[in-house]
């Protein structure tokens, strides 16, 4: 069988999130060197904080400092660190509750090796130089072998807190489009559209999936369709999409190729968009290295019937 | 065994609005589940079970909203769970809180959808760089366009059909405070003067990205006999999935929301839905899918639907009034969009609809449709218990 095709795809995203009145004073708090947590129902301190009692739902917001020196409850060690975390050497991942609260916060623990990271250990925390309202204020936590340090009494209000963050998410991924899709794209090097027959239904799907999604059966028959096909329904796209460089207006159609069970998608060009109308007959329009064709034009048939495309739309 | 009959005690909803700044996700889902507690007067403890849903995770980069919201929703010590279906999700949320009291497994359960457009992107999120594909040519917009003319094409609707959606939604939401637009100036040739976004759509007659949550709360008879306000009843529930592209698929009046109505009206032994149905709120994002979905949901025979909405019938003083709420043309925090459909229903059987109240609703059918027009959920809710 032909080597499949695959290629990394990476999804990022800068997302904004609003942070309501907690957030942001703990955010703002840790700007200024102060770290705060919540006072629940039941007495209990939580750092970091949150908005509503774990307990019993009610709305928190008493406000409490705790001091930036703690004990390590917990640890792993991260041999190799990646990209966007905290320290670009080896460190410890720790669960550190900070003298006062109740509850641990995740953090990391900058410390030579695995043998110099204990659970007991005291810590406390290194600030960044730069601080901006962000987890990363607390650069990380260092070993601390001195007196447990005391809150400042910040009453956990501030002149120009903030009360938005940027969080960008980023996954990588391998992607790969399977054995039937693999063909397909292959054929399209020698541009030429090649679909897969259901045994059972007998459509012909273009692009193949190597399956049929209403009989659930496996589709191996290959079967050219095309090049030619019919504008079954389409739209005039009037705004701008960021990311491609097509000039508007331009006309999105529906193409069913000759031979193909169901339309595929892509511009009409070489007519007037005004023009453009359900039955043209049209072909495709393929540039030097392009994996798909740019844009399919008009062949100069008769248009096709509405009966002999109305199930393709 | 029966099944239990449902009954929606607890109704909530937040302003909705373009962006909300002041509060955090945990924040919006409260304010929703709070205005429903308090409409069916219960408290935290009083529910048994919470069901979440949300639009999909690239939408606004939130995983688990079950994980990170339990606690806003009282959550903890609970049953928690969350249900996926894209833009349907609301609807198919609200069956799957309504089948656990159905089903006897809770007594009193809670049930919440979401989303915040504003700190998100939903068009990135719907056009990801799959390798070796092509990208999207046309945007949300652009996907159902075509859809659209093809239902024009098929049933001969004049062109200014569209238009006269967009105006009455917009102007039903006058009406109704929770809201996003409320276009104080709206005229009918401001709306056919807007731009031609992508020919057969125009700039009015596209959702607008909102902020917002609703909520309701669904209880068992036992606790319906407790609610202090008329419950509305849960008559008939259903959903349905199909394919996004398949050979045969038809996108004007996709077989899955046949089917779905088809069921729903059977439990709830409807025969004719457009005498039986007092109005509806169904999910119209492009104004031109009023009429497409009147005629995939039974109200009208194939091809008359563009008439209903023509000839005034869907108006809200018309005689199948549709979207009294403004709809989600007015609104759509995409995750909560199909709840808000089926709150509303509900709102109007209870009578408690304020100045969109359609006079004497009995039968109100709430509608949700999401991804590829591939996934459906409808209820039926009436001010009568059935088998009362
Ligand atoms: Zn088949």
């Amino acid at each position: 069988m032909p080597e499949v095709l695959t290629a990394p795809l990476t999804v990022e995203f800068p997302f904004t999130r609003s942070l309501g009145p907690v957030q942001s004073a703990f955010l703002t708090g840790l700007r200024e060197r102060v770290v705060l947590g919540v006072r629940t129902g039941d007495g209990r301190v939580l750092v970091p904080p949150v908005e509503y009692d774990p307990v019993t739902a009610d709305e928190i917001r008493d406000l409490v400092e705790v001091a930036p020196t703690g004990t390590v409850t917990t640890w792993a060690w991260n041999h190799e660190p990646r990209r966007g975390q905290p320290l670009d050497t080896p460190f410890a991942w720790v669960l550190v509750r900070l003298d006062g609260a109740d509850t641990a916060l995740l953090h990391a623990l900058d410390a030579p090796g695995p043998d110099a990271v204990h659970t007991g250990m005291r810590v406390r925390v290194r600030w960044a130089a730069e601080r901006e309202g962000a987890i990363t204020d607390i650069a990380c936590f260092e070993s601390y072998d001195g007196e447990q340090e005391q809150p400042t009494g910040h009453s956990g209000e501030f002149a120009d807190a903030i009360t938005k963050i940027v969080t960008p998410a980023r996954l990588d991924y391998r992607y790969s489009p399977g054995r039937a899709q693999t063909a397909y794209l292959r054929a399209l090097a020698d541009r030429r559209t090649v679909g897969e027959r259901c045994p059972s239904c007998h459509k012909v799907y273009v692009p193949p999936r190597g399956a049929c999604p209403t009989c659930g059966v496996a589709t191996t028959e290959q079967v050219e369709v095309g090049p030619a096909g019919t504008v079954t329904t389409f739209c005039i796209v009037n705004i701008k999409a960021k990311n491609l460089d097509i000039e508007v207006p331009y006309v999105y159609a529906h193409i069913a190729l000759d031979g193909a069970g169901l339309a595929l998608h892509g511009r009409i060009g070489g007519i007037p968009y005004d023009q453009v109308r359900m039955g043209l007959r049209v072909e495709p329009v393929w540039t030097e290295g392009a994996r798909h064709p740019d844009h399919y034009r008009p062949t100069g048939e008769p248009d096709a019937e509405y009966d002999t495309y109305k199930e393709l739309l | 065994m029966s099944k239990e009959p449902v009954a929606v005690v607890g109704v909530g909803q937040t302003k909705h609005v373009a962006a909300r700044r002041d509060v955090s996700i945990a924040g919006l889902v409260r304010e929703a589940a709070r205005a429903a507690l308090d409409d069916a007067e219960l408290t935290w403890a009083d529910v048994d079970a919470v069901v979440i849903g949300k639009a999909p995770d690239f939408f606004e980069g939130v995983m688990m909203p079950e994980l990170y919201l339990a606690d806003a929703l009282g959550a903890v010590g609970k049953p928690m769970l969350r249900v996926h279906t894209a833009g349907s999700v609301g609807g198919s949320t609200a069956l799957v809180a309504a089948n656990l009291i159905a089903g006897r497994v809770h007594g009193t359960v809670l049930t919440l959808a979401f989303e915040k457009q504003s700190e998100s992107n939903a068009m990135w999120g719907l056009s990801l760089p799959i390798p070796f594909q092509q990208p999207l040519l046309a945007g949300a917009g652009g996907f159902f366009a075509p859809h659209v003319r093809a239902y024009m094409r098929r049933t001969g609707a004049p062109d200014h059909i569209g238009s006269l959606v967009a105006y009455k939604d917009r102007r039903n939401a006058l009406k109704n405070p929770c809201a996003h637009l409320h276009e104080h100036d709206i005229t009918l040739e401001k709306v056919q003067a807007s731009p031609m976004l992508w020919d057969p759509i125009r700039y009015s007659e596209t959702c607008p990205s909102s902020d917002g949550a609703c909520a309701m709360v669904l209880t068992d008879r036992a606790g319906a006999a407790r609610a202090p306000r008329p419950p509305a009843w849960m008559l008939g529930g259903a959903m349905r999935s199909e394919p996004t592209l398949f050979a045969g698929k038809d996108f004007v009046s996709p077989q899955a929301g046949k089917d779905c109505a088809a069921d729903v009206y059977r439990q709830a032994q409807i025969a004719d839905p457009r005498r039986d149905i007092d109005a509806v709120e169904m999910y119209v994002p492009f104004s031109w899918y009023e009429p497409m979905w009147l005629e995939n949901l039974g109200f009208a025979d194939e091809g008359e639907g563009w008439k209903l909405t023509e000839s005034g019938v869907t108006e809200l003083d018309g005689d199948l009034p549709v979207n009294m709420s403004g709809g989600v043309l007015s609104t759509n925090p995409i995750g909560a969009s199909g709840m808000i459909r089926f709150a509303e229903a509900v709102l109007q059987v209870r009578g408690q609809a304020g100045e969109h109240q359609v006079e004497g609703a009995r039968r109100v059918l709430g509608h949700a449709y999401g991804g590829g027009s591939q996934f459906f959920s409808m209820w039926l809710v009436g001010s009568e218990r059935p088998g009362s």
